[in-house]
């Protein structure tokens, strides 16, 4: 072992840095509301991005009962069937995702974790949720506007984004929506900056860059690639506001629409694809680095064990993180391409699986002869690995060129998507909510209704989702609201795609048992102390729980050790905080 | 989108080198003991808000990196005509530049403590910014005036747009150099606040000075020239 302790009467070195200078709240509006807590941020932020994420999967029941039993509703037009995957898509990817995990988990994680008192910008990191708010409600607003909401994908795909037969098109729907967009990214910034200067600047002593939990790098790294990958969504949207406000031809060629030639001319709907995809795919990795850190950790302290190889941990989500910069275009095989982009482009993302399948490794080898724990947060952890590397394999195929062009626009895609970016880190957030749910509120969630949400959801997805690389193998194309009678579709599918509708609506019934688990057990959970996972990074050691604005008492904790020093031979307990100097004692000096 | 790329190379390669000088070649699991790590360590005793204001820069030139990008890739398109320079841009850039200097000697003043210096500096920087402004706005007013309207090519697109969403940034730098200015105005000395808000003020102009001078030579249309001349080198 190494030994870092400053010798000469152990006496640790007075900070030399002052003290954050905390804003104290006057009321019960700047306590709870306008609070510069990024504790309270981050609840503020979950509860939006959750609230809006409900929005979301009721949409996905509606386009399921559409697919499922066509012809049954007839309040699912093809244009609202339109509206509803492209607002799905939209929420659950920006609003949901990226939202919970950076504005929500960061908030809440990484001062906490990094032994600091509170984000380093306060103010900023307020704004930065009250923006986030008012995006949402933009967006909410254009399900009311004349017109409804936007139709035209997530990807909002010009030219047919802006025209008349979208629906939304000629209306408000696109507008709000990308002016929702816009919003969302100067508030996003606003967070975002704070979280990286956090972690580099607000680390308490001892705490070096490598020895900081797997959460933190996966949240860190994300965020820094999402301030470079936003502005290119920044782009695209302000540019097709001025397409479609404005009259500009930026991305709208000459067009013809109902014998009417339109006033644009000579534009590139290819320019808009790359701005989107250079976005869109770093987006994929915002979304699962963080998930990567989280199931890292959870499966860490549920096992017992230190994560394996975490110096190959910590450089896998940088370099994936770099990586995931020059994949963009295999997005865009069927957009047509030179053949040795194409080329590049799947080389490069083949070449992401090496250090995604580092991480696989690492966390089974993590799990190998552990104390495996089967609590709520493991099981949803162990369903992330077996998920995640069912939507990774269906990746590989789809990254090669010649594979990719018959699947592309198929069901198999969504299958795809939804496994590895939907399924995967959603089973993580369930998770990261059922383990840290006891430091927010000091009380346990309920196991017998966590297990069952467990249990519904994990086998539920599989329900929804394995039938549906078969769907799409077959050939049925994703976004047809009705499949009608084309020959090459067997039956089949319909039964499947009854069975997958029934599947939805009991996995989304089941998300109403979790959501009445979280308020029941704010009153009747089981009292949960200060470390009910007997884990060892900083967040479990606040001298109160739920810790208050300034986790910290009168003294930031000093860090030891890193944060996986589990089952350690001969220590006392099974597990060594971050903040014990075990062996040694704690030196005289901060005794008194 | 090259040069998106170039500038994701240099930022990845910034942070390459930077997470090398924070032992991340280190094996956690071998040591025990404090470390002096940040914020009192061996190395960084930046203010937190300038690492911010790095990172935000960072952020702002992602940003028109990504405008350029678009800018070249739809110059390839048939019905590119861009519009002739307004003369007054030139002016516009050195009064941009007489900014930014006035900034540069305020700092200078913060540092050695005169304050009366600080004061004149900071005012005329913020009046030469707001000249600019107004120049940029007779610039649009020119081109409107010669027919070149927003919607007529996109070449006058990004011309309105790029200078637009130039000229928010200086603007919202005008509030921040506002209250510098403001403060000091009203303190009689010069403390650490108004010190670390000048130089902050200055790193932000001296940026996007920069940003501007990329602007003008890719409106000018010497971007295009250059970018066929390394393609000729190449081919």
């Amino acid at each position: 072992m190494v030994d870092a302790t400053p010798r000469a009467d152990d006496i640790i070195p007075p900070a030399e840095v002052p003290e954050l200078e905390l804003y104290h709240p006057k009321s019960w509006w700047t306590t709870y509301v306008f609070s510069q807590d990024a504790k309270v941020i981050a609840i503020q932020y979950a509860g939006t991005a959750i609230a809006i994420g409900l929005v979301a999967l009721v949409l996905s029941w509606l386009m399921r009962l559409q697919l499922g039993f066509p012809g049954t509703f007839s309040f699912i037009t093809p244009e609202a069937y339109y509206q509803f995957v492209t607002m799905h898509g939209m929420i659950m990817v920006i609003y949901l995702l990226t939202a919970l995990f950076l504005g929500g988990f960061g908030n809440y994680l990484i001062p906490l974790m990094v032994g600091a008192r509170d984000m380093v910008f306060p103010y900023v990191n307020m704004l930065s949720y009250w923006v986030y708010l008012l995006a949402v409600l933009v967006l909410v607003a254009s399900f009311f506007a004349s017109g409804g909401p936007t139709g035209a994908g997530w990807t909002l795909y010009p030219p047919q984004a802006i025209l008349s037969g979208t629906p939304g098109g000629q209306s408000w729907g696109i507008i709000l929506m990308l002016v929702s967009l816009i919003i969302f990214i100067i508030g996003f910034t606003m967070g975002g900056l704070n979280y990286v200067v956090t972690v580099i600047q607000g680390r308490t002593r001892g705490m070096t860059l490598m020895r900081m939990p797997l959460t933190v790098w996966g949240i860190f790294t994300a965020t820094v690639m999402a301030l470079l990958a936003f502005p290119a969504l920044f782009v695209a949207c302000v540019m097709m506001l001025f397409d479609r406000v404005l009259g500009t031809s930026f991305f709208m060629p000459a067009l013809v629409e109902m014998g009417q030639q339109l006033s644009y001319g000579g534009g590139s709907p290819i320019l808009f694809q790359h701005l989107f995809w250079f976005f869109g795919h770093p987006e994929v990795y915002i979304v699962a680095l963080p998930a990567f850190g989280i199931v890292s950790d959870l499966i860490s302290t549920h096992a017992r064990k230190n994560i394996f190889g975490y110096r190959m941990m910590v450089w896998a989500i940088v370099v994936i993180g770099a990586l995931s910069f020059i994949v963009w275009a295999h997005h865009m095989y069927v957009s047509g391409m030179h053949p040795w982009f194409g080329f590049f482009f799947a080389t490069t993302t083949l070449i992401i699986a090496i250090p995604t399948a580092i991480k696989v490794y690492n966390w089974v080898l993590t799990l190998w002869r552990g104390d495996i724990h089967l609590t709520v947060p493991m099981l949803f952890a162990l369903a992330f690995i077996v998920t995640f590397v069912n939507g990774g394999l269906t990746g590989l195929f789809l990254g090669n060129v010649v594979v990719d062009v018959p699947l592309s626009d198929t069901m198999f895609v969504v299958a795809h998507f939804h496994m590895v970016m939907g399924v995967a880190p959603i089973l993580v957030i369930f998770g990261a909510i059922y383990h840290w749910y006891p430091k927010m509120t000091g009380r346990m969630l309920d196991e017998r209704m966590g297990r069952f949400h467990f249990w519904v959801t994990f086998v539920g997805a599989y329900a929804i989702f394995f039938p549906m690389h078969y769907v799409g193998l077959v050939g049925v194309p994703r976004r047809y609201p009705e499949l009608g009678d084309s020959a090459f579709i067997p039956a089949s599918v319909h039964d499947l795609n009854a069975f997958i509708t029934i599947a939805a609506l009991i996995v989304g019934f089941a998300q109403m048992v979790f959501l009445f688990n979280i308020f029941w057990s704010l009153r009747h959970g089981k009292e949960a102390g200060p470390n009910p996972w007997r884990a060892t990074s900083l967040e479990w050691q606040t001298p109160t729980t739920p810790p208050p604005h300034g986790n910290w008492g009168d003294e930031r904790p000093v860090v030891y050790r890193w944060a996986y020093d589990y089952s350690v031979p001969d220590a006392p307990q099974d597990f060594i905080p971050q903040n014990d100097p075990w062996p040694q004692k704690v030196p005289a000096a901060r005794q008194a | 989108m090259s040069v998106i790329l170039v500038l994701i190379v240099v930022v990845a390669g910034f942070s390459f080198w930077w997470l090398l000088q924070q032992r991340v070649l280190a094996k956690p699991w071998l040591e025990y003991g404090v470390h002096t790590a940040l914020p009192e360590t061996d190395v960084s005793h930046m203010p937190t808000a300038k690492i911010g204001l790095g990172i935000f820069l960072a952020v702002v030139a992602s940003l028109f990196a990504l405008f350029a990008s678009a800018y070249f890739m739809r110059m390839e398109y048939a019905d590119w005509q861009s519009p002739p320079l307004p003369r007054i841009l030139w002016f516009n850039t050195v009064i941009l530049v007489l900014a930014s200097l006035a900034l540069h000697f305020a700092v200078r003043a913060v540092r050695e403590g005169r304050p009366d210096v600080a004061r004149l500096a900071l005012a005329a920087a913020g009046l030469a910014s707001l000249l600019f402004l107004a120049g940029q706005l007779t610039a649009w007013r020119e081109l409107t005036a010669g027919g070149y309207f927003l919607d007529t090519n996109p070449a006058n697109g990004f011309f309105y747009l790029m200078t637009g969403i130039h000229g928010l940034h200086i603007l919202g730098g005008l509030a921040a150099l506002a209250r510098a200015t403001v403060r000091a105005w009203t303190e009689e000395r010069i403390d650490e606040r108004l010190r670390l808000g000048v130089e902050l003020c200055a790193t932000y102009w001296h940026f996007l000075l920069l940003v501007w001078l990329g602007v003008f030579v890719l409106l000018a249309g010497w971007a295009g020239d250059l970018v066929a001349l390394c393609r000729q080198l190449l081919t």
